[in-house]
């Protein structure tokens, strides 16, 4: 029960939640979770072998997903699918971002750029992107194009729309300390405003990421030859459930490989948010 | 630089919001500043003083009435008018030695300089062991510090500073009063002070200036004759205490009414 609130003097130091674990502890919690998923997964899926609960076609155990995947690796194809899906993403969240950021910037910054956007925005923001798939395959068809402007699509709102709330929560005495020293047009854009906007943009660019591997895997199940998207769909097609499973994995690990990166630069330059 | 004064305030009014909703803030404010002059606004609170001083830093244009540094219209905030404001106003991403060069950098000053002025001025409010520490490691006595070696660091004429004490505790403040009267014997600016409190403008300024509650004027002008160190005990000093208290006294009584 150490976690627990025992006495005054721990809620004073920690809240009411109690004291954090060392870290060490704390990591061994979370590989040991993982651990027990893993564990549960497998005694499930023998369980289903043992008993002949049902086809164990329907759930493969963890040796099997693995097993799929070093096949796909051992042919030579894994890599090609998993380039394929960080490809689009790489191009299609790199350009939302650029868009978004520097849309965001002005729009922030500049009020007759931000009556002119933040409308449509609004207008667009509320349909779910998916909805908006199809259309982009009757305009420019089914090949790269789509996929890659899907994605710069979806993960264009996001970082738009925290990107000006961050230079629009900017505090005011900031601006005016800035002006007073000398700053004005694009040096005090790139030297104050920007910075200042910089922890909502760097959450913006965390929530396009993850959405980038969303909405990614739909558009590959559409008329795709590559992709971890094509590789769940193929499955699917060819009843491969190991198949299925093993690329939702790797989509997992690409994802959260993705949102450890953003965490890295966030924490390399919003160092000064919490100084050592 | 003609034998003028350095501020020119001339028949300076400001109203708020339009319409029926209009609040006049400032009324004919006229006052003059000469140059290396140490003046304070005194005032009940919402008279108006901050709102003078962000006129004269050019933060904001009067409704009506000009106001002139060496004989030019102010058109905007520019580096020859420095400005320290009571929330401190650092540039939390910038450490220390970052924010007190701004200004240079803004000015184009080569790295050399920039270090040599960054030295100075922190040597002059005695920063220079946290030249490193962001903004966030500093106690709020600090990062006035910081503030105001930031705004010397530009060089300015003047110095604006909107209540720069008002947030800290009182150890602090006399601490830092004793801090700025000391910096003004060396440096000389033109300062405009603002102050709600008495003490502190007894203590600080060549001249204070005691204004009216809202609409905000000039009530009436103190020249503090006291050596140029002062002694907050000495019988003199509470002697102008106690004049302009009670001359506050009737601004905040009309604004109880």
């Amino acid at each position: 029960m150490a976690s627990l609130v025992s006495n005054v003097s721990t809620l004073v130091e920690s809240g009411l939640r109690g004291p954090a674990l060392a870290p060490r502890r704390a990591l061994a919690f979370r590989l040991g979770a993982v651990a027990a998923f893993v564990a549960l997964w497998s005694a499930l899926a023998g369980l289903v072998v043992a008993f002949k609960l049902f086809n164990p076609i329907f759930l493969p155990g963890p040796w099997l997903v693995l097993g799929s995947l070093a096949e796909l690796a051992a042919k030579g194809q894994l890599w090609a699918h998993v380039a394929a899906t960080l490809e689009r993403v790489a191009i299609g969240f790199g350009t939302g971002a650029a868009l978004g950021v520097g849309l965001g910037l002005a729009a922030g910054h500049l009020r007759p750029v931000r009556d002119l956007v933040e409308p449509v925005v609004e207008m667009l923001r509320p349909i779910p992107p998916l909805a908006v798939l199809p259309l982009f395959i009757v305009w420019v068809g089914i090949g790269e194009p789509s996929k890659v402007g899907f994605i710069t699509y979806a993960t264009f709102f996001p970082i738009f729309l925290t990107t000006v709330t961050g230079v629009r929560q900017m505090d005011p005495v900031l601006l005016r300390a800035a002006q007073s020293l000398g700053a004005r047009g694009f040096r005090l854009f790139v030297r104050v405003i920007l910075p200042a906007a910089l922890p909502d943009i760097l959450t913006g660019l965390r929530l396009g990421v993850a959405l980038a591997f969303f909405v990614i895997v739909i558009s590959e199940f559409i008329a795709a030859e590559h992709g971890l998207g094509y590789l769940i769909n193929d499955g699917r097609n060819f009843f491969l459930v190991p198949q299925m499973l093993g690329a939702a994995v790797v989509l997992g690990l690409l994802g959260y490989a993705g949102n450890g990166l953003v965490r890295l630069l966030e924490r390399r330059l919003t160092r000064w948010q919490h100084p050592a | 630089m003609t034998g003028g004064p350095k501020i020119q305030i001339r028949r300076v009014s400001k109203a708020f919001g339009a319409g029926a909703r209009v609040m006049p803030a400032l009324a004919d404010v006229e006052l003059d500043v000469a140059e290396r002059e140490f003046v304070c606004l005194l005032g009940p609170s919402g008279c108006g003083k901050s709102t003078l001083l962000n006129i004269v830093a050019g933060f904001l244009s009067p409704t009506t009435g000009t106001v002139r540094v060496d004989g030019r219209p102010v058109t905007g905030p520019a580096p020859e008018r420095g400005v320290v404001f009571q929330e401190y106003a650092l540039f939390p991403w910038l450490t220390v030695t970052g924010n007190v060069e701004f200004g240079p950098v803004m000015q184009g000053r080569p790295a050399a300089e920039r270090r040599e002025v960054v030295a100075r001025y922190l040597d002059l409010v005695g920063l220079r062991a946290h030249a490193h520490k962001f903004p966030a490691q500093l106690s709020g006595g600090m990062k006035q510090r910081v503030a105001i070696a930031r705004a010397l660091a530009n060089t300015p004429a003047i110095v604006l500073m909107d209540e720069p004490f008002g947030a800290l505790d009182a150890q602090t403040r006399e601490t830092l009063q004793d801090e700025l009267s000391r910096i003004q014997h060396l440096e000389h600016k033109t300062i405009v002070f603002v102050t709600h409190s008495i003490r502190e403008a007894v203590y600080l300024a060549d001249r204070i200036v005691v204004m009216t509650s809202v609409p905000g004027r000039v009530k009436q002008i103190f020249t503090v004759k006291l050596p140029e160190v002062r002694d907050r005990f000495a019988p003199e000093f509470t002697h102008y205490e106690a004049e302009i208290t009670s001359v506050l006294r009737e601004e905040v009584a009309k604004v109880r009414e």
